[in-house]
């Protein structure tokens, strides 16, 4: 056998029709940047002093307002409690629509639908959005936040609590099944322990994410360390608003840590 | 003892603790049987292999009689109960009385192997007893004593995902045991292990079939192994039962009318 024989034998990874659409898709993204670039309307003259206007901004900011440190961390703490309380209640609410949700737990395709409908509500809306809404229906504080958080959060965790349901071992299952178990028994003893990391480690995220979110929530009104942010900045105080930011950089970077840590032990 | 029962045919249709298949028939697909109405009396005591080419319907078979797979038509009758017929409560009662052994183990990975075994309890235990861990001592005293039956007499709180495949199916069969089965299915139990691993399976589901008096029925791909263990060979062939009776019996001519061609017996 030799080499010439094979010449003829010409291996391509794209077909020409691949290439020809693959090219079409770079164009395409090119030109939808230039368009996009085009329309947000770019004022030179801001762009140009922008620099200057950044550096004015942290004069202003330093030194910090060492009077505002104490109402900061006050209200930091309500922060926490509005994220944490509010993942707890989205996960309460989330368990038994993610449990609706998951095709294999509930083989009924109008409840899987009404589920995912749950879902696709609460996340299509903005947890500010939210906090609006419950602003109107509580008055302004952190039980609208908390509440606001808590809906928010029940799309995602209870989402990505129905895929994890999804995901369990089915061999396992039928085996209960087979043993004569009920279908209580087999949630408990046979997806449970399968899901049981799943679970943790999606409640520990959404929570990380709620300190973020609740911390902007104080925006409009409903309550946490962003009703302080939202004092200093109309007072254009920016040493005030220095301490504020500072803070939350502090504990998100905090939450980040402890997630890393016990999302490492529950795996 | 039963031994003597054990007629191929319709000899043993008198055992009360045969199972009976009548007309059984399954289609996944209307208008393409997978079982073509199986007549089949299966003896209350004993091993019996069922054996037969892949996709020949000996899963769905056995999946059909504790109804993993819901039979298109025909009765299956154990203990004076139509077993096709049941549902909800009477079903899951049926259920427990059989025990079922799988080629994948399908243990719950994550549980320790005496929470496996106790899993094979749920029939009897109420969901939140067996959540809280709460099982009956005499039940924790049997899975002891099957863990020393089935030679893993330290293997109480490792977690099944740390054991071999031949120690997973041992508390597959532990597990099954544990239900107190009247009859067990066992579905391609050692077609994932190696051929040692294999025949101690076999040793330790036969031991179990005459010193408990329990049926045993075991669909198995290795026709050496069922000649070996078997006290009755079942032989299927595109959804039907083409022999039924000895393994002595058992001839080159039937394995050709069985798995097909000839030249893969050389």
């Amino acid at each position: 056998m030799t080499v010439t024989e094979h010449l003829d034998r010409e291996w391509q990874r794209f077909t020409p029709l691949k290439r020809l659409s693959r090219f079409a898709f770079y164009l395409f993204a090119v030109a939808a940047l230039v368009i996009s670039v085009r329309t947000i309307d770019v004022i030179p003259e801001f762009l140009y002093d922008a620099p200057e206007q950044m550096a004015d901004l942290f004069r202003r900011m330093w030194p910090l307002d060492p009077n505002y440190i104490k109402p900061t961390i006050t209200s930091l703490i309500e922060t926490l409690h509005i994220a944490t309380v509010g993942t707890v209640i989205a996960i309460v609410l989330a368990v038994p629509v993610g449990l609706l949700a998951a095709r294999n737990v509930t083989p009924s395709l109008p409840l899987n639908l009404f589920a995912k409908f749950v879902f696709v509500t609460s996340r299509s809306i903005n947890s500010l959005v939210w906090a609006l809404l419950f602003v109107a229906v509580f008055g302004p504080g952190p039980l609208a936040g908390t509440i606001a958080i808590a809906f928010r959060s029940i799309g995602f965790t209870g989402k990505l609590f129905a895929e994890a349901l999804e995901e369990a071992n089915q061999g396992s299952i039928e085996a209960l099944t087979a043993a004569g178990a009920s279908k209580f028994s087999i949630l408990l003893l046979g997806y449970w322990p399968q899901v049981r990391p799943a679970f943790w480690s999606i409640a520990l995220f959404r929570w990380d994410i709620n300190i973020r979110e609740s911390a902007v929530l104080g925006l409009v009104g409903a309550g946490g360390i962003g009703v302080a942010l939202e004092t200093a900045l109309n007072l254009l105080y920016w040493d005030q608003v220095a301490v504020v930011l500072l803070a939350i950089f502090v504990v998100v970077i905090l939450a980040e840590i402890i997630v890393t840590q016990v999302r490492a032990k529950v795996l | 003892m039963q031994a003597s029962e054990i007629a191929p045919g319709v000899g043993s249709a008198e055992d009360s603790r045969a199972l009976v298949l009548r007309g059984l028939t399954k289609e996944y697909r209307k208008g393409s049987p997978v079982l073509r109405g199986i007549d089949l009396v299966l003896p209350g005591s004993g091993l019996t292999a069922i054996i037969g080419p892949s996709g020949t319907g000996k899963s769905t078979l056995i999946r059909c009689i504790n109804r993993l797979v819901q039979p298109t038509s025909g009765e299956i009758l154990f203990r004076g109960q139509d077993l096709a017929k049941l549902s909800g409560r009477a079903l899951r009662n049926a259920r427990r009385r059989i025990g079922m052994v799988f080629q994948e183990y399908n243990l719950v990975e994550r549980l320790t192997v005496m929470e496996n075994l106790l899993c094979g309890r749920l029939g009897y235990v109420p969901a939140w007893r067996a959540w809280l861990r709460k099982f009956p001592p005499g039940d924790i005293a049997r899975a002891f004593d099957l863990l020393d039956a089935v030679g893993l007499p330290d293997f109480a709180t490792r977690r099944a995902d740390a054991l071999s495949g031949g120690q997973r199916q041992r508390v597959g069969i532990a597990r099954a045991i544990m239900q107190e089965p009247e009859i067990i299915l066992a579905d391609e139990p050692t077609s994932s292990l190696d051929p040692k691993t294999s025949v101690e399976i076999m040793e330790i589901l036969s031991k179990f079939a005459s010193e408990r008096g329990i049926p045993v029925i075991v669909n198995i791909h290795n026709v050496e192994l069922a000649r070996r263990f078997a006290s009755r060979v079942v032989g299927m062939s595109g959804g039907k039962v083409v022999y039924d009776g000895p393994p002595q019996e058992l001839t080159e001519a039937h394995l050709k009318q069985i798995y097909g061609g000839e030249n893969w017996m050389e």
